[in-house]
C-alpha cells in the first residue's frame, strides 16, 4: 500500500466526519473570502473613477452646488480637454428601497470624457435627440427588467414632482470597476422643467485632462483660483473622489476584519477537534502499524497528509465557490457593493490560512501518533 | 424513564477537551450574532431616540431627508401660528424652523480622510421643544452672534471642535462656545448655531423643517390632515419619533441582513462541528449505550438523553458567547448614514431580547446538529454492540 493510498483509505473511513468537516472548512473559508472581498472592493474604489479626469464639487460640503459660470474659466486652464457637468437627481423608483443613483448631465459634453460608454451607435443617437430620454447601464437595466423604449417614473426628492424618463440607451461599462448601475438623463430637461430656476447652479465638474501626470498641478490651480471667491472648491482626480465615499462608511472594514477572523478560528476550532477525535480512535491501529515496521516519521506524515488534505479540499470548495459567485457570477450584494469581486490577495491570504490551518489541526495529533509508546498502546489491542 | 441528566454531564467532563472546543466554537458563532445585532440595534436606537412622538416635523412634500427639503420663511410663519402647536405660559410657541445642511470636516485622525458632519441652525425654543438636549460644557451660542455648540458624538472624530476653537461653516467664521449631550440620539451627531447666523452662510433665506410640540399629542391625525391640506403649504407631516426611525430603516434592515447572512453560514458549520463532535461521542460510547437499552431504557429515552447532552453543550456555548459579547455594550462607533447623508455616531447596544435569540439560537444548533447522532445511538443494534464489549 503506497503511502498516499493510506491517506485516502483513512479519510474514507469515517465518510460522514470527512465529509462534515470539508464542508464546514469550505464554508468558513467562503465566508471569511466573502468578507474580504467585500472589504478589498471598496479599498479598491479608486479603480472605479478615473486618475486621467478631474471632479471639481463645491468645499463646503457634498450637497452644495457650484455655479455654472466657472465653466468657461475651467475649460480655459492649460491642460484641460473638456469640461463638463452633472447634478445629483435623487428621484425614487416606486419605493424608497429600490435606491440607485441618478445623474443629470450635459450629454454633449459629458459623454465624449467617459469613453467608458460602450453602446450602440443608433442608441447614443436616440439618447441624445430626445429631451426626456434617458441612459442606462446594463446592470441596471436587468435589475428592474427594463427595455428600451419603456418609460419609467421617478419621483424628485431634491426636486419635486414625478419625472417620466423613457429608457433609450442601454450602456456596457467599457472597462471592469465602471459602474453599470447608473442612470443619466439631460440637464436639459431639469433647466426645462423648473423654467431656469435650477439652471444656474450644478452639482460637480468633470474635467478631462490631456496629460493625467499633471493632474495635482491643475487641482491645486483651480483651488487656488477660488479660494476667497464666495463659492471656494475642492478639486481632486476622479479616483480620489470615489475613494472619499468609502472613508464615509468609517470602521466597518475593522467589523469585517473581527468578523472573519472569528470565523476562521471557529472552523479552525472544529477542524482541529475532528482531527483529534480521529488520531485518538486510531491509537491501536498505529501501535500495530509501528509493530509492523512503519517508522515514526512515516506515520507522522500520514496524520499530517490527512490534516492537509482535509484542509486543501474544504479551501478548494469553498474559494471556489466565492469566485464563481462573485468573479463569473457577478454577484454584487443588490447593488450595495458594485463590483464586488475576489481580489488576487484575498486569495493568496486564504491559502496561508488553510496552509495554517492544516498545520493546527495535524501537527498536534501527527506528533502525538509518531511519538507513540508501542507497548502502551497494544494493550487495548484486543 | 428517563436517563439522568448527570450521565450526560459526566459524559461530556470525560471528553473535555473535544467538549470544550465545541463550546468555543459555538461561543464564537453566538458572539458575531449578538455583537452584529447589538450593532444594527444601537444604530436604531439612537435613531429612534432622536425623536418624540408629541413632535411633529414638517418637510416639504416629496422630500425624504431634510436635507433635500425646503421650507420658505412665510410658511415656516403659517405653520408655528397654527392652533395646536403647544405654548409656554408667556405664550412662547415651542417651536423651532431649522436650517440643516451637511459640510465636509476632516476627521481627527492620521489618514486625512474625511467625514459628512451635519450643521443645524434653531431657534432658541429649540431647547425647550427638543428638552433631551443639555449644555455639559460651556455655554448655549448667543443671539446674533457667530457661535455654535457641538454634539459630543462628534469630539474625538472631527478635528478642531473643542470649546474654544475656531471653525469656517459655509462662507463664515464660528467660535465653538459648548458640548451638548442629547440622549444619545442623532442630534448628537450634530452642530448647532442660530438658524439665522447659519443661514447667512450657507444656502439663503430658506428653511428646512420646521418642528413643533403638540399641545395635545393625540391631535396629531387632525393637525396633519389640516398641514397637509392648506393650499398655501405644499408640506409632508410625520411624527418626529417616528421620521428618525424612517431614516435609519435603509441601513438598519442592511445591518440586520448582514447578521443574520454571516451567522447563518457561520451556524451551518458549527452545526456540522456538533455534528461531528457527537457522533464521536455515541461511537465511543457504543457498548455503554447497549447496555442502558438491555438494563431497559427505552430507545426514546436514549434519544431524549444525547439530545440533551447536545443541547448542553449548545447552551454552554450559548452563555459562553453572550458573556463575551457583554464588553462590546457600549462600544462608540460612527457611520454614514446614507439615508441622510450624515455621519452618525452611536454605541453598540446590547439588549436582553438579543441575548435570548443568541440562546435560542445556540438550542437550535445544538438540537439540529445532535438529532441525527442521538437518533443513531437511539437505534443500535444491541446484540452486535454488546457482542464487542
Amino acid at each position: 500500500m503506497t503511502r498516499a493510498s493510506l491517506v485516502v483509505a483513512n479519510l474514507g473511513r469515517r465518510r460522514r466526519r470527512t465529509v462534515l468537516t470539508i464542508l464546514g472548512v469550505a464554508i468558513a473559508i467562503f465566508l471569511f473570502v466573502t468578507l474580504r472581498s467585500v472589504l478589498t472592493t471598496l479599498e479598491d474604489s479608486d479603480e472605479v473613477g478615473s486618475e486621467s479626469r478631474l471632479i471639481v464639487r463645491n468645499s463646503i460640503g457634498i450637497v452644495f452646488p457650484l455655479p455654472i459660470g466657472y465653466r468657461t474659466r475651467l475649460l480655459s486652464l492649460n491642460g484641460v480637454e473638456g469640461v463638463s457637468w452633472s447634478n445629483w437627481f435623487g428621484g425614487t423608483y416606486i419605493e424608497p428601497r429600490n435606491f440607485f443613483a441618478q445623474l443629470a448631465i450635459d450629454a454633449e459634453t459629458y459623454l465624449p470624457l467617459y469613453p467608458e460608454f460602450v453602446m450602440p451607435e443608433e442608441q447614443r443617437r436616440a439618447f441624445m435627440g430626445e429631451r426626456t430620454a434617458a441612459l442606462v447601464g446594463r446592470g441596471l437595466a436587468e435589475r428592474f427588467g427594463w427595455q428600451l423604449g419603456q418609460t419609467i417614473t421617478l419621483r424628485g426628492t431634491i426636486y419635486p414632482g414625478d419625472w417620466p424618463f423613457t429608457i433609450r440607451a442601454i450602456y456596457e461599462p467599457g472597462r471592469d470597476r465602471f459602474p453599470d448601475n447608473v442612470m443619466y438623463f439631460h440637464f436639459a430637461y431639469l433647466e426645462q422643467a423648473f423654467g431656469g430656476a435650477y439652471s444656474d447652479q450644478i452639482g460637480t465638474f468633470v474635467l478631462g485632462l490631456n496629460d493625467p501626470t499633471r493632474a495635482a498641478d491643475i487641482a491645486a490651480q483651480i483651488d487656488a483660483l477660488y479660494e476667497n471667491s464666495a463659492v471656494p472648491t475642492k478639486t481632486e482626480t476622479e479616483s480620489a473622489y470615489q475613494l472619499g465615499f468609502v472613508g464615509l462608511f468609517g470602521n466597518i472594514g475593522f467589523f469585517l476584519n473581527t468578523i472573519g477572523m472569528a470565523v476562521v478560528f471557529a472552523i479552525l476550532l472544529v477542524a482541529a477537534n475532528t482531527m483529534a477525535m480521529s488520531s485518538r480512535e486510531r491509537v491501536p491501529e498505529v501501535a500495530v502499524m509501528k509493530t509492523l515496521g512503519f517508522g515514526d516519521r512515516f506515520i507522522f506524515s500520514i496524520v499530517l497528509a490527512e490534516a492537509f488534505l482535509i484542509s486543501l479540499m474544504g479551501t478548494a470548495l469553498g474559494l471556489g465557490g466565492a469566485l464563481l459567485v462573485f468573479n463569473l457570477g457577478r454577484f454584487d450584494a443588490l447593488g450595495f457593493v458594485p463590483g464586488l469581486a475576489v481580489a488576487g490577495r484575498s486569495v493568496l491570504l486564504t491559502l496561508v490560512i488553510a496552509a495554517g490551518l492544516a498545520l493546527a489541526s495535524g501537527l498536534f495529533p501527527a506528533r502525538r501518533a509518531a511519538r507513540l509508546n508501542v507497548i502502551e498502546a497494544l494493550r487495548h489491542v484486543a | 424513564m428517563s436517563i439522568p441528566i448527570v450521565y450526560n454531564l459526566r459524559s461530556l467532563w470525560q471528553r473535555r477537551t473535544t467538549s470544550a472546543a465545541t463550546i468555543v466554537g459555538i461561543a464564537l458563532v453566538v458572539l458575531t450574532f449578538v455583537g452584529m445585532l447589538a450593532l444594527a440595534n444601537g444604530f436604531r436606537a439612537a435613531m429612534v431616540s432622536t425623536g418624540r412622538m408629541d413632535n411633529v416635523i414638517v418637510l416639504r412634500a416629496g422630500a425624504d431627508a431634510e436635507l433635500s427639503s425646503g421650507i420658505e420663511r412665510q410658511s415656516a410663519a403659517i405653520i408655528r401660528a397654527l392652533p395646536g402647536v403647544a405654548a409656554e405660559p408667556d405664550g412662547t410657541r415651542l417651536a423651532t424652523s431649522d436650517v440643516y445642511v451637511v459640510v465636509t470636516m476632516s476627521r481627527d485622525d492620521a489618514g486625512g480622510s474625511q467625514a459628512n458632519v451635519p450643521v443645524r441652525g434653531v431657534d432658541f425654543t429649540a431647547f425647550r421643544a427638543r428638552d433631551q438636549v443639555r449644555i455639559t460644557e460651556g455655554r448655549v451660542f448667543e443671539p446674533g452672534r457667530p457661535e455654535v455648540i457641538v454634539g459630543a458624538g462628534i469630539a474625538g472624530r472631527v478635528a478642531g471642535v473643542n470649546v474654544g476653537d475656531g471653525i469656517d461653516l459655509g462662507t463664515g467664521s464660528f467660535t465653538v462656545v459648548g458640548r451638548f449631550e442629547a440622549d444619545g440620539g442623532a442630534f448628537e451627531s450634530e452642530i448647532w448655531g442660530e438658524n439665522e447666523q447659519l443661514m447667512a452662510v450657507f444656502r439663503g433665506p430658506v428653511f428646512q423643517s420646521v418642528t413643533v410640540r403638540l399641545a395635545d399629542p393625540g391631535s396629531f391625525d387632525e393637525f396633519k390632515a389640516r398641514l397637509e391640506g392648506d393650499p398655501r403649504l405644499q408640506v409632508d407631516v410625520s411624527r418626529e419619533a417616528e421620521f428618525f426611525e424612517g431614516q435609519s430603516q435603509l441601513l438598519g434592515t442592511i445591518l440586520r441582513f448582514i447578521a443574520y447572512f454571516v451567522t447563518a453560514i457561520m451556524a451551518i458549520g458549527a452545526i456540522f462541528g456538533a455534528i461531528n463532535t457527537m457522533e464521536a461521542l455515541v461511537s465511543a460510547r457504543a457498548q455503554e449505550i447497549a447496555l442502558l437499552l438491555t438494563l431497559g431504557f427505552r430507545p426514546r429515552s436514549v434519544l431524549a438523553s444525547f439530545l440533551a447532552e447536545s443541547l448542553i453543550l449548545a447552551l454552554a456555548g450559548g452563555l459562553l458567547g453572550c458573556l463575551l459579547a457583554l464588553p462590546l455594550n457600549g462600544v462608540a462607533t460612527s457611520t454614514t448614514n446614507f439615508q441622510s447623508f450624515a455621519e452618525l455616531a452611536f454605541e453598540v447596544a446590547i439588549s436582553p431580547g438579543i441575548l435570548l435569540r443568541g440562546l435560542i439560537f445556540a438550542a437550535i444548533m445544538g438540537l439540529v446538529g445532535g438529532w441525527l447522532p442521538a437518533r443513531h445511538a437511539s437505534r443500535q443494534v444491541i446484540a452486535q454492540t454488546l457482542r464487542k464489549a
